[in-house]
């Protein structure tokens, strides 16, 4: 571990530095840019850095270099900023040029009427923690994060017992009753026993009851009971390569002024837009971006930058590749009581990802209906493990109740000019668990007839429509949805698997927990890593292939063309794509497209006999 | 200077207390010269005139250390504001009185207005560019053509006089704005808009910066660089011409020049810091306008003591309270009257990007806009509307507790013009007014591409190439897409002629029908696309809601009036219910939609075209029914429809090939691979739209020789066994396909050959969907009554069977209903089954022969 590193604990110092020897030459700020991204670049010099995410906003230097792990959630009008200014000592009267980037607030004795000021642009993104990541990324990652924290005074002990208590939740104990915010929907803006949290909140705030909620601050996260440091992020370069719910990995300049708050009363605003955009540095604190970098996954156990080392990673992996896939099937099977077939269609499911879009056709979406679901809490506890093996995860219960009342659809705010999240507001590959088995019988109101549609638009066209009140706008997005469900889902889905279990153990939770517990902490996260490789791999599929696939469809169509549709063919190309991918094949082969005919007829048959057990499905 | 709360221009003349020289002081330049360029006001120069001793005078007072200190900015081009003389151009007019009542004309006579929309204007002494500073103040007369304002290369005489004579001499001959509308274009444009003014008396007068660009393009540049200095100079130059033209008007206060449509026109996106202080023109949607904020522009202050009263203008936001009375010297005894103050309104308006300007994935950005005076109120939230305005930028104020400063500003637009795009469609004039510009290199390659021979082809298949063949469908829906020609014959009294095109899919479920829906809808600029499960008549149509802030009710338009001019896509058609349904009758044939509500009582426009897709009844199409038995929807409703396609599963190994090739190639072929095959989206999206825009085919007469013959053709197949085989309906619809056909030509002529192809798709599609399936031969009473001929016949057989059967009973009253049924099964040699036998005892009991009173029949 290196002794000192002024670009972490300084970055303003090497800016300033840039800026005075430029003599006012535009290529400074380029020159800025290049050397922190050389220094970031350099073997685990990333990881030195402190992660607003593992690390208490209060034990950060403030204006010293942080990393955010975040999605953007809002992104604010663009501001104008002075760049270069001048300032005039009182005592000598001498003009001083001053650089005004990456900061928000200036020098004293700014010379307003000076020729010299440059106006500048940046813009404010508003950034919170990716939406439900699992207990297991964030501990990973703060862990990995711990070995090397050089420039706090912070003894991340504390901070690790709480999240010793996550595991232990899940971990140990799976069966011990979830804290209940999992379940309400209502978004609770405060008192989530977060000890971070608690402690930068004004005491106050947590005496005040959730109808007074308007003096307090809502942070937006798209998920209730999710926490975190929202940030207010200024973007200086390259502002149209960003967009909305995009995963970012941020290196800035943490910016905690307590004048921040005070300044700005400015009667433009409505004081809800004010609370909105100028919140409390204390608790959403600035980052003035240096460097930031699109993340493809989340998962803290594969190399987060297409580098070399990833690649020698994947060819390394690869190898293992057939054998992880056998026992994560197995592991699966278990899970799922003993059946075989939806392990394997759950497995596919976990690696589908959106690949492209064919004009409004989103290609290699793949969601799953499990029907025949036992009940009394099986959902739930086959949600904990799909939570254990993926990064990002929401379980939604469908109960009547959140369908009606819960906010799925971002909305703009026009009073304080704000995008109000909403639970759809997800990042890429996000697992969103819908548990169906929790409706019961009753009337949904318009809002939760919004709601079912907004589900299924996702699910058919992969975009939720987010509503600006006079107009929607469509925000193409990627989440791979499962849906529990006792019978048919009311929901579209691309596929139905009916749970056969095999074995009806007479206590499921022991049951489950014993599967659990059987498994090795390295297991789990083999598994982990799979399943995140999986899903990048490049496909292909040969010409020869797709003659053979060709004449295959022709002949089915040919016994019976009723059997057999377009749509049909749509989904078994998806699952030949997913099937090779998952034994890490790169192309398609005929076995691979034989394979994937066979499991779909095995399902189509089951689906059929179960439409011939209860008679009335449509 | 760019405060929004900076004192407004001409405010001199509304002073009445402070005793100015008339005619201004000639020599007061010398001020400008003298003074070091810091913060002295005008006012000053106006009330000091030739007094420069007086330095009591309050305006002195406050003027520099305060306005030192505050003036935090000014853009970066123009660093120092300084004052402006009184013997500049600039300050035309006198100082009028403000008593309300007395006739008046002529400029003098005449109160100026403030404009608080331009700001103050920057208060910057003339400045020679030839002759050294003294000779400025020596004489202005002479050196008058030389002298520009500090910081601009504007000419106050030059420019006056470049503007009076563009007021002169603009002739546009070809202009076709609907402002325009009753004026002679072969006489000077704004002269006659002058003389409108004198008759209607609205001292405003609108500018079209094109206009002032053809005219003269340095004198455009300057307007659009320095509006600030350019405008009160136009102002000035359009009083002094229309009081020398028309001296015994009266005016409420003197006319103000608004330019609009500068052609820097951007959208909000890409305004950035070099565009500060400049005049702009950008378009969005209001989302928010505030309150009515009344701003003081001059504060009214008593004397405690000796009653004196003193007025003190409002400098950028602030009031300098004096702190000593300048009659009795007392200090700290004057008070300010608010009642005797000066208010000027001002409002507070917050404008969104419109949707069609953004990059996807990102949201849309806001720019606040500040509107003052009659602007006030001039626009409602959700207005489209174009602004144009000066753009600003004023540093977060500071703290004077705080040594630094928040290193951002705050921006804004101060608007001198509002514009609403969307204005027309509810006046109903034709044409869109946000007509898409093209460039003349894409304008080329429509033009190129249009004049290929297999354009039609080339179109229909860039036309959702995800989805397979269904290669006449597609041509339908593009031949939507381009619509018809808009006739209007309200003249003789039959209202507009529907030039749009509507079209009903039917079919299978899972025949992507969805899908074309979604692409058809992610095309067209103004599409709307609703579900039938979803939407209710209420949300098709419009609603009355109650505003939240304000406790108005207003009219919420639906998906139908939203798509005017635009495609509205209703997937699962059949599943909508009866009212909502029947809301559509009207609109597919009227193109309006009438609304009496909570009391509002109107009728929209919704000129939309319809693009429906249905699912049959029972899941799979039933081949051995006829369209209405298989979806089930009134006959009234399909007739509407020009065209109806079955979307069916064609079941033949060949399609099967060439659909699995089709699908595979979609799911594995690269994006480059895609794009060679196919037009790009944006190509197709501008060739619509231009040829929606440009292009108005008629039909030359051997187009309608072939219509007619068409016409009668179709009406000859039914004549034959009985039936009526065409409507005029259907004529209408042909002309209406084949006028889209000529503009997918680019074709300003409807021609035989667009005539052709109109007919073979009406035939193909009558072929899917108005076939009798007993007879086999197309029947178009299928779709118009919802019975084919034959049905309708077989049943009139069965009723006379049974009426026939029960009278050879003899006379028997009352009869068994299950008896009467096996008798008649028993008597006929078809089968006839409990509907049809049903259904003649109902026509029966119409006829007044029988009445059916649960299981017993009763003649009559």
């Amino acid at each position: 571990m290196p002794s000192s590193h002024d670009w972490i604990n300084k970055p303003l110092g090497v800016v300033e530095a840039m800026f005075a020897q430029s003599n006012s030459n535009p290529e400074w700020e380029a020159k800025v840019l290049e050397y922190f991204k050389g220094q970031l670049k350099e073997k685990e010099s990333h990881s030195w850095v402190p992660s607003l995410n593992d690390v208490p906003l209060h034990y950060l230097k403030p204006n010293s270099l942080v990393k955010f792990r975040c999605l953007v959630q809002d992104m604010f009008d663009p501001e104008f900023y002075m760049g270069v200014y001048e300032t005039v000592d009182p005592s000598t009267k001498a003009n001083v040029l001053r650089c005004g980037k990456y900061k928000d607030v200036t020098e004293c004795g700014v010379d307003l009427n000076s020729r010299n000021t440059v106006t500048a642009e940046r813009q404010t993104f508003y950034c919170v923690p990716i939406p439900g990541e699992s207990p297991w990324a964030k501990e990973i990652s703060f862990l990995s994060a711990a070995r090397v924290v050089p420039s706090t005074s912070y003894v991340p002990s504390r901070q690790k017992r709480s999240y010793e208590e996550d595991d232990d939740d899940m971990d140990t104990q799976p069966q011990k009753q979830r804290e209940p915010h999992t379940e309400t929907p209502q978004i609770q803006p405060h008192g989530n026993g977060d000890s971070k949290r608690q402690e930068t909140e004004a005491p106050s705030s947590q005496t005040t009851t959730p109808s007074d909620c308007s003096s307090h601050l809502d942070l937006n996260f798209p998920l209730p009971g999710e926490r975190g440091p929202a940030c207010l992020v200024k973007v200086y370069e390259g502002l149209d390569s960003f967009k909305l719910n995009d995963t970012l990995e941020i290196y800035g300049i943490l910016s905690v002024n307590p004048v921040l708050t005070v300044l700005g009363e400015e009667n433009m605003e409505t004081p809800e837009e004010q609370r909105a955009h100028d919140p409390p540095a204390s608790l959403v604190p600035r980052l003035h971006m240096l460097y930031a970098r699109p993340l493809q996954h989340n998962n803290p156990l594969l190399p987060s930058a297409p580098t070399e080392d990833q690649s020698a990673f994947v060819s390394s992996f690869l190898v293992e590749m057939a054998s992880v896939r056998a026992e994560l099937l197995a592991y699966l099977t278990h899970v799922l009581l003993g059946d075989g077939l939806a392990a394997e269609y759950l497995l596919l499911h976990l690696i589908s990802d959106v690949y492209t879009r064919r004009d409004v056709l989103p290609l290699g979406k793949f969601t799953l209906n499990l029907s025949g679901c036992p009940l009394n809490s099986y959902t739930e506890r086959l949600y904990q493990i799909v939570q254990q093996l993926v990064p990002c995860s929401y379980r939604l219960s469908m109960s009547l109740h959140t369908m009606n009342s819960m906010r799925l659809v971002p909305k703009k705010d026009y009073v304080a000019n704000r995008l109000v999240s909403g639970a759809l507001q997800l990042a890429r590959n996000t697992s969103l668990f819908l548990d169906e088995t929790q409706l019961e019988q009753g009337q949904l109101d318009s809002s939760g007839v919004r709601n079912i549609t907004a589900l299924g638009n996702l699910i058919s066209w992969q975009k939720v429509d987010y509503d600006f009140s006079y107009h929607q706008m469509e925000f193409p997005c990627n989440i791979n949805v499962l849906v529990t469900s006792e019978g048919r889902s009311l929901l579209p889905s691309d596929c139905q698997v009916p749970l056969q279990p095999q074995v009806t153990p007479p206590n499921m939770e022991e049951y489950l927990t014993t599967i659990h517990m059987a498994q090795f902490t390295s297991q789990i996260n083999k598994f982990r890593v799979y399943l995140s490789l999986a899903r990048t791999l490049d496909y292909s599929i040969s010409d020869e292939v797709t003659k053979a696939v060709e004449d295959d469809f022709v002949d089915m169509r040919k016994d019976d063309p009723q059997s057999v549709t377009a749509e049909d063919l749509h989904r078994m190309l998806v699952v030949a794509r997913l099937l090779s991918l998952s034994l890490g094949q790169t192309t398609l082969s005929r076995d691979g497209w034989m394979r994937a005919k066979h499991i779909d007829m095995l399902r189509r048959s089951r689906t059929e006999q179960q439409k011939s057990l209860n008679g009335n499905e449509p | 200077m760019s405060s929004p709360t900076s004192t407004p221009g001409r405010r001199k003349r509304n002073r009445d207390d402070i005793p100015a020289t008339p005619k201004s002081t000639a020599k007061a330049g010398s001020d400008g010269q003298v003074s070091p360029p810091s913060q002295r006001r005008r006012g000053q120069d106006s009330s000091n005139g030739d007094l420069p001793a007086m330095p009591t005078s309050p305006a002195t007072d406050i003027a520099s250390p305060a306005v030192h200190d505050t003036s935090l900015f000014s853009s970066p081009p123009q660093l120092y504001s300084l004052e402006v003389d009184m013997s500049s151009p600039l300050m035309y007019g006198t100082p009028s009185s403000r008593v309300e009542g007395t006739p008046r004309s002529g400029v003098g006579g005449t109160p100026a207005r403030q404009r608080p929309d331009l700001g103050s204007i920057r208060k910057a002494p003339q400045v020679d560019l030839h002759s050294d500073a003294d000779g400025a103040v020596a004489s202005e007369q002479a050196l008058g053509q030389k002298l520009v304002i500090w910081g601009t290369d504007v000419n106050v005489g030059t420019c006056k006089e470049k503007f009076q004579r563009f007021l002169q001499r603009f002739i546009d001959p070809t202009s076709n704005e609907d402002e325009n509308a009753g004026l002679d274009l072969n006489e000077p444009l704004y002269m006659q808009k002058l003389e409108e003014i004198s008759v209607v008396g609205e001292p405003v007068l609108n500018v079209n910066c094109s206009h002032v660009q053809s005219f003269d393009a340095d004198l455009y540049r300057q307007l659009i660089s320095y509006p600030q200095e350019v405008i009160p100079t136009f102002d000035m130059a359009v009083n002094e011409l229309f009081f020398e033209r028309f001296p015994d008007s009266i005016l409420e206060h003197q006319i103000q020049v608004r330019p609009y449509n500068a052609l820097k026109t951007r959208n909000m996106r890409s305004l950035n810091p070099e565009d500060i202080d400049q005049m702009i023109t950008i378009s969005g949607m209001v989302i928010r306008t505030s309150q009515l904020i009344p701003e003081m522009q001059e504060a009214f202050f008593q004397c405690q003591v000796c009653a004196f009263s003193t007025r003190v203008e409002v400098d950028r936001g602030r009031i300098a309270e004096p702190a000593v009375c300048r009659n009795c010297n007392t200090t700290h005894s004057l008070a300010l009257i608010h009642n005797r103050s000066a208010f000027s309104d001002k409002q507070m308006i917050k404008v969104q990007e419109s949707p069609d300007d953004m990059p996807a994935g990102q949201t849309p950005h806001t720019t606040i806009v500040y509107a003052h005076n009659d602007l006030v109120d001039k626009v409602q939230p959700g207005d489209r509307i174009n602004i144009t305005g000066i753009y600003r930028a004023v540093p977060m104020r500071e703290n004077p507790r705080q040594s630094n400063v928040k290193s951002v500003y705050k921006t804004h637009i101060d608007v001198i013009h509002f514009r609403k795009t969307d204005e027309k469609r509810l006046h109903g004039l034709d044409e869109d007014s946000d007509q898409k510009l093209f460039t003349e290199e894409r304008v080329q390659i429509l033009k190129e591409l249009a004049s290929k021979p297999d354009v039609y082809d080339r179109l229909s298949s860039a036309l959702a190439p995800s989805i397979y063949e269904h290669e006449d469908i597609k041509k339908g829906i593009l031949l939507q897409l381009f619509g018809g020609t808009r006739k209007d014959f309200s003249q003789t009294g039959r209202g507009n002629f529907r030039a749009e095109v509507n079209i009903l899919l039917c079919g299978d479920p899972g025949t992507s029908k969805s899908q074309l829906l979604q692409y058809v809808f992610n095309l067209v600029p103004r599409g709307q696309y609703t579900s039938g499960k979803g939407s209710s008549a209420v949300g098709l149509t419009a609603y009355v809601m109650k505003d939240p802030e304000t406790k108005q009710l207003v009219l919420q338009t639906g998906a139908l009036v939203l798509s005017d001019n635009g495609i509205c896509c209703i997937d699962e058609f059949d599943k909508m219910s009866d009212s909502t349904r029947s809301v559509l009758h009207e609109v597919m044939e009227q193109q309006t939609l009438s609304i009496a509500k909570a009391g509002i009582i109107c009728q929209l426009n919704a000129r939309t075209s319809v693009l429906a897709a249905a699912n049959p009844v029972e899941s799979q199409w039933n081949p051995k029914k006829t369209t209405i038995e298989n979806i089930q929807l009134p006959h009234t409703l399909l007739s509407r429809f020009d065209l109806i396609f079955l979307m069916l599963d064609p079941q033949d190994e060949a399609y099967d090939r060439r659909l699995a090739h089709h699908l595979v190639a979609l799911y594995y072929q690269s994006e480059e691979q895609i794009e060679e095959e196919f037009l790009d989206m944006a190509v197709l999206k501008d060739y619509i739209a231009y040829a929606r825009t440009y292009i108005n085919p008629r039909l030359n007469e051997e187009a309608s020789q072939a219509l007619i013959e068409a016409y009668v053709d179709m009406r000859k197949i039914g004549s034959g066994r009985g039936m009526v085989s065409a409507y005029p309906r259907q004529l209408e619809s042909l002309i209406r396909l084949a006028e889209a056909h000529a503009k997918v030509r680019f074709s300003d002529k409807v021609e035989t050959i667009d005539v052709e192809e109109a007919k073979r798709l009406q035939r193909e599609a009558l072929k899917q969907s108005a076939t009798d399936p007993r007879t086999g031969f197309v029947d178009i009473s299928i779709l118009t009554t919802g019975m084919s001929a034959t049905a309708r016949k077989r049943k009139e057989e069965v009723a006379q069977a049974l009426k026939k059967m029960i009278q050879s009973k003899g006379k028997t009253p009352a009869m068994k209903y299950q008896q009467l049924f096996d008798d008649l099964r028993g008597q006929s040699e078809a089968a006839i089954t409990k509907d049809m036998f049903e259904e003649a005892l109902r026509a029966l009991a119409d006829e007044d022969y029988l009445t059916v009173t649960g299981k017993t029949v009763r003649l009559l």
